[in-house]
């Protein structure tokens, strides 16, 4: 995992609240066995009309969220399915965070653990961003702050571990297999009391 | 205070933590079985094979086919007909990876093959007090024996092959009680709707919903099995119902459950689970199961129900009333009587034997509405077996429904079994988001056997109305 320490960009806003891992990546996409290349099909179904060109409706598509990078959602961002898809399309796609006032848990796991900050607002901080599209934000991971452009600022909950891994790079598969000697006792204890 | 009151989540989580985790760290916890399948095993098998790692307990794992397979029968030569060219290569992808990392599949060969979620139980793989993960957000299937049981993502996955265990933080603890006789022909189905109906689709978020109360003892494992798989429809982790004599009576003698002297020692050890009496829980609720009515999605997600005799509420705000268009709904009215195009029985929510039974009762020497196409999808090769020793293949066949292989099918529709746009689905399933069965497809959540009335009417009918068969037998 690449570390992200901090994101300045515009906000583009997609004020829908549970958008599902359906609607990130469609399942029928779900067949590919990478993980790249996943971003041609994020929204898809909002992005794309029937005849494949693009929604010029679609909040996306329009100019002013080109190269946003952070991506503003309604309430309960990510239910539905487990997909990590839904995280790998985002991130290809450009997003770096993704916030809300309420985020999905298998889907927040699992964007933490790709470098995909996903972090829960205040209702009130949500709520104004949600209302003004395309202000642009520093977020600063190791202060936990987001900063406005009239120099507001405000904290997220983020928890140590994830902040860590985040600012680190941390792999977190060679950080549980350095554990693997207490998972051995814990087998071996289990063994013996079965 | 050295004893303090447990609940079921607690004793579970309590004999799996490796480590115990602190205010900056997630504990370690171990995973007694990994269940995979072709969609979100194959970067995991990537990233090992990219690391020189091997999986640590190829034993533990349980593997299968079932997203991605057609459920059309071989060709003349035996040959699947995958609905694309990935969808093959996905499958021949597990197959291989299977074989390199010694695991044992049950691919196409196999006579248990089907849904993950309905082999696990059927093979006695599931036992009460497991923790079982799957890169699948409805192995909370699994907790109706008393296993915790959740979803993961892929990266996950890979971290379950090469450790048994996963980085966690334990979710909290949330009861729902629900007390009272389900009045006839309303089941598991509509109880898990009118819950999630209830606290909404993120009404469990952080949570593990623990099933209680008399209603729940009197459920079927079977039934518990499909509320317990609707628990992340609302958000929560999981879902959790106590193992009880039904749960014992269900597993003795599967070919994974312990025997002998075994079996004796894993059943007393599994009566010591269920919460003590003087535990507490973060967050309770309460239901009357006689409030709970035969129950149908009219939007977009699982949290937007109706009865099925009710009026769909009017829209809360803009984007209820987006649902509503995007359905083609009337708020006012009921949903009876809107056309309906297919009827998707299977899934594994719903595709057990009692399921098909239930459907097939309602069908039995009667035929499906000229307008309705009626897939029936068994949820594993032994529920396929059971069914055609009973005779229910002829009964959907004889009634003008299609009779097909096992598989996840319409619930995902990744494997071609998919609607057309604008078409109205009655689907057993579990999931009624926009796209879900195919782009522009209307997907209406129901029981089997609101799902078969549906299908005889061509329209979406009240099961009371072909009262003759349905009433008696189904409660």
């Amino acid at each position: 995992m690449k570390a992200l320490s901090f994101i300045r960009s515009r906000t583009t806003v997609l004020k829908h609240e549970n958008i599902d891992t359906d609607r990130i990546i469609p399942a029928r996409f779900l067949t590919t066995t990478e993980r790249k290349g996943l971003g041609r099909y994020a929204f898809n179904d909002w992005r794309y009309q029937a005849d494949g060109s693009l929604n010029p409706d679609f909040e996306l598509n329009k100019n002013t969220s080109q190269g946003c990078e952070i991506l503003v959602a309604g309430r309960n961002f990510g239910c539905g399915s487990s997909r990590e898809h839904a995280p790998w399309a985002l991130m290809d796609y450009g997003f770096r965070a993704v916030l809300s006032s309420e985020i999905a848990d298998i889907f927040r796991g699992n964007a933490l653990k790709n470098g995909l900050l996903a972090v829960v607002l205040k209702e009130s901080e949500h709520r104004y961003l949600l209302n003004h599209p395309g202000i642009e934000l520093s977020i600063d991971i190791a202060d936990r702050t987001i900063e406005m452009p009239d120099g507001g600022r405000f904290r997220f909950e983020l928890d140590a571990f994830s902040r860590e891994c985040l600012l680190q790079g941390v792999d977190q598969l060679g950080y549980l297999q350095k554990h693997l000697p207490q998972i051995e006792a814990f087998e071996a204890r289990r063994e013996a009391t079965a | 205070m050295s004893t303090s009151a447990r609940t079921l989540l607690d004793k579970i989580w309590d004999a799996h933590q490796v480590q115990a985790e602190t205010e900056s760290m997630p504990g370690i916890l171990y995973v007694d079985l990994h269940l995979i399948h072709e969609v979100t095993s194959p970067q995991a098998f990537t990233e090992l094979r990219n690391r020189g790692l091997k999986l640590r307990h190829p034993e533990r794992v349980l593997a299968t086919l079932d997203h991605s397979t057609p459920t059309t029968a071989a060709d003349d030569l035996g040959q699947q007909v995958y609905f694309t060219a990935e969808a093959a290569e996905q499958v021949s992808q597990l197959e291989r990876n299977c074989m390199q990392f010694g695991v044992q599949l049950h691919g196409w060969s196999s006579e248990h093959r089907g849904i993950v979620h309905v082999m696990g139980p059927e093979l006695g793989a599931t036992q009460p007090g497991m923790t079982i993960v799957c890169g699948d957000s409805h192995t909370s299937t699994h907790g109706a024996f008393g296993a915790l049981a959740f979803g993961i993502g892929t990266t996950e996955v890979g971290h379950v092959m090469a450790t048994q265990c996963l980085w966690q933080r334990k979710p909290k603890n949330f009861a729902i009680h629900v007390n009272g006789k389900l009045p006839g022909g309303v089941g598991a189905k509509d109880l898990a709707l009118h819950i999630i109906g209830k606290l909404g689709v993120n009404g469990g978020t952080g949570h593990v919903f623990e099933y209680r109360g008399s209603t729940i003892s009197a459920l079927s494992m079977e039934e518990r099995m499909t509320l317990c798989n609707m628990s992340i429809e609302a958000g929560a982790r999981a879902g959790l119902i106590a193992p009880d004599e039904k749960t014992f009576d269900y597993l003795n003698g599967r070919p994974q459950a312990p025997k002998g002297e075994a079996w004796n020692k894993a059943v007393n050890a599994w009566k010591l689970l269920p919460s003590d009496a003087d535990a507490t829980y973060d967050r309770e609720l309460q239901i009357d199961a006689t409030d709970v009515r035969a129950t149908v999605s009219y939007g977009t997600h699982p949290g937007m129900v109706v009865a099925l005799n009710a009026s769909v509420p009017a829209a809360k705000d803009l984007q209820e009333r987006r649902a509503l268009e995007y359905m083609q709904v009337d708020a006012g009215k009921p949903m009876l009587g809107m056309q309906v195009d297919l009827v998707f029985l299977g899934s594994c929510t719903n595709s057990r034997i009692s399921d098909l039974r239930t459907a097939a009762d309602l069908l039995r020497d009667r035929k499906i509405a000229s307008n309705v196409r009626m897939l029936v999808v068994p949820g594993s090769h032994a529920v396929k077996r059971e069914a055609e020793q009973e005779g229910l293949d002829q009964v959907f066949e004889s009634a003008g429904a299609e009779w097909r292989e096992p598989g996840c099918s319409m619930c995902i529709a990744m494997n071609g079994d998919l609607a057309q746009p604008g078409q109205l689905v009655v689907s057993t399933s579990n999931r009624n988001f926009e796209g879900r069965q195919g782009p522009g497809v209307r997907t209406v959540l129901a029981s089997p056997l609101v799902a078969a009335a549906c299908a005889l009417a061509g329209r979406i009918a009240d099961p009371n109305d072909y009262a003759d068969t349905s009433a008696e037998e189904a409660a």
